[in-house]
């Protein structure tokens, strides 16, 4: 079998809280995201989820285990890798569209370029460059664009509402075109209808594009409505209780949440959330 | 039609306290009305000749500063000379504190050196300091600049090295998210985040910068808004005394309307 996308192998990871009280924060996970799945983890609070998403984003470190990405050890934070936080993470001080075209200044395109050597002979040769202005301009239009903020290009985060300064976030995740992006419950301070809306503007926008996508969140509902592949996880030791390839066909739409298949994968999923929910002792 | 709509409501709402700080024309009405008040309480208050005795009245005060400002053009020496010394020692701090904030922030070696030295220096006043300062400078003007000097830029060290540490750590993962290397971090995430610190900074280190001005001035000079008050106290001259603290509420008052100008302009994005 070819080797996943990103391979996470029997990673541990513990937290020192107080006077030698660890909390086993991650207990031997073992995970593969293949190319082009939409994985989402649920679980309880303190199961580890946002953990293993920093850890696959290189932002944290663990203790033992490994983890790859093609086969090569993941060592640190990498465009490659978009991470779309639930804060937003948006620059306060730029506007909607240098927020989205800033990562652009630390990725490198590959151009053909004819090339003579010493010998006079001509030949056509591969550099990595830097986008131009318009190339930047360029791509922000076209993310402005497709998350629905046209119009707010010359906006500052701090006049957008929630919902908003989320698309902008996106849009800033898709303009770097990373191989998977990772989403850290990134519509769980929005509002219903809001998150409903970008539930779906996901949806579509990955039926298009089929990047990988890793998703985190704790609404069962989302969960299932977005994933081709649910992970289940527990809390205390944080692990991985089941993983549950979600069969409903794509394209989804919130309409999708009355068709029976949905209903059965949901009270299943939340069924084995909710029974572990009871087993924490509170 | 709706005839409802006109209909005033039968009882009249409670009004509930909202804190805030009311119109426009509201506020301006009473901000003139609280300093005419003022004035005028302070010349009838002034009327009392036991009272005149230590302060001087309104009409005492406008008459020292025709006084003081036409018949030998002192005034302006002194506003000059306290301006000049005020505007040299908050520069050279505003210009220190900067990088030294910067560094504190951004090596734990660094805060953990100098941090001790900082927070123990902030609980002296710098009057106390004024004769060490006199025995290594002398009676010149290095003095005082040096004395504004160490009071604007201890309270702009700690200001501004809070807000490097308090930078959203939000923001810094997602800059390394996108490859971002440390050096780009500093420069495109650190220094505009902090940027509103640098302003809260300078705002209060003007201030301190003012509130010490007199103390400067305490290490012998002849010109000067403080100075003149002390010089001013020792021939019993009210007026000019009062001339004096007046003068340095306006200036301060200016130069922190001018900095919370700069202030709006350079991060309008807040």
């Amino acid at each position: 079998m070819a080797e996943a996308l990103i391979s996470i192998k029997r990673v541990h990871k513990e937290y020192k809280v107080e006077k030698g009280a660890n909390v086993n924060a991650l207990n031997g996970v073992t995970l593969d995201i293949e190319k082009n799945e939409f994985v989402c983890v649920v679980g309880p609070s303190g199961c580890g989820k946002t953990t293993l998403l920093n850890i696959i984003a290189g932002l944290e470190t663990f203790d033992s285990g490994s983890v790859s990405m093609h086969g090569q050890p993941i060592v640190g934070p990498a465009p490659e890798r978009g991470v779309i936080f639930q804060q937003y993470a948006l620059f306060p001080w730029m506007t909607v569209r240098k927020n989205i075209e800033y990562g652009l200044k630390f990725i490198r395109k590959p151009v053909q370029v004819e090339q003579t050597d010493a010998s006079g002979k001509k030949e056509i040769v591969t550099v990595m460059q830097k986008f131009t202005t318009e190339e930047k301009r360029r791509l922000s239009d076209h993310y402005i664009k497709m998350v629905n903020l046209s119009g707010f290009e010359n906006s500052f985060p701090k006049a957008l509402s929630g919902g908003m300064k989320q698309r902008v976030a996106i849009a800033r995740g898709y303009a770097l075109n990373p191989e998977v992006l990772l989403m850290d419950e990134p519509f769980g301070a929005l509002d219903a209808q809001t998150r409903a809306q970008l539930q779906e503007d996901l949806l579509k926008t990955w039926e298009k594009e089929k990047k990988t996508v890793f998703f985190i969140t704790h609404d069962v509902d989302e969960a299932v409505l977005l994933a081709s592949k649910v992970v289940i996880m527990s809390a205390r030791p944080g692990q991985i209780k089941e993983i549950v390839d979600i069969d409903l066909p794509y394209p989804r739409t919130q309409a999708t949440k009355l068709e029976e298949g949905f209903i059965r994968y949901k009270n299943y999923v939340w069924d084995t959330v909710y029974k572990m929910y009871l087993e924490i002792p509170k | 039609m709706d005839s409802t709509a006109s209909e005033k409501p039968q009882q009249k709402a409670r009004k509930l306290k909202d804190f805030s700080d009311g119109t426009k024309r509201y506020r301006y009405t009473l901000m003139v009305v609280s300093i005419i008040g003022g004035f005028l309480l302070w010349a009838v208050i002034t009327l009392i000749p036991t009272i005149n005795t230590f302060l001087a009245s309104p009409k005492q005060v406008f008459a020292a500063l025709i006084a003081e400002s036409m018949a030998n053009g002192r005034y302006f020496k002194d506003i000059s000379i306290s301006l000049q010394r005020v505007l040299v020692g908050f520069g050279l701090a505003f210009i220190c504190s900067i990088p030294v904030a910067f560094l504190m922030g951004w090596y734990p070696t660094v805060r953990n050196l100098v941090e001790p030295w900082i927070q123990f220096m902030r609980t002296i006043p710098p009057i106390a300091l004024i004769p060490l300062v006199i025995l290594a400078m002398g009676l010149g003007e290095p003095p005082k600049y040096t004395i504004i000097f160490i009071a604007a830029f201890l309270v702009m060290v700690v200001t501004i090295y809070q807000g490097v540490k308090e930078v959203d750590k939000t923001l810094i993962r997602a800059a390394y998210t996108f490859g971002a290397s440390d050096k780009d971090l500093f420069f495109d995430i650190v220094i505009p985040a902090s940027f509103p610190y640098i302003l809260v900074g300078a705002r209060l280190g003007m201030a301190a910068s003012l509130t010490t001005l007199i103390a400067a001035e305490l290490t012998g000079t002849t010109f000067g808004l403080g100075a003149r008050i002390q010089g001013a106290q020792q021939f019993m001259d009210t007026s000019i005394v009062l001339l004096g603290i007046i003068t340095i509420g306006i200036i301060g008052f200016v130069l922190d309307k001018i900095l919370l100008l700069i202030e709006k302009k350079l991060t309008k994005w807040k």
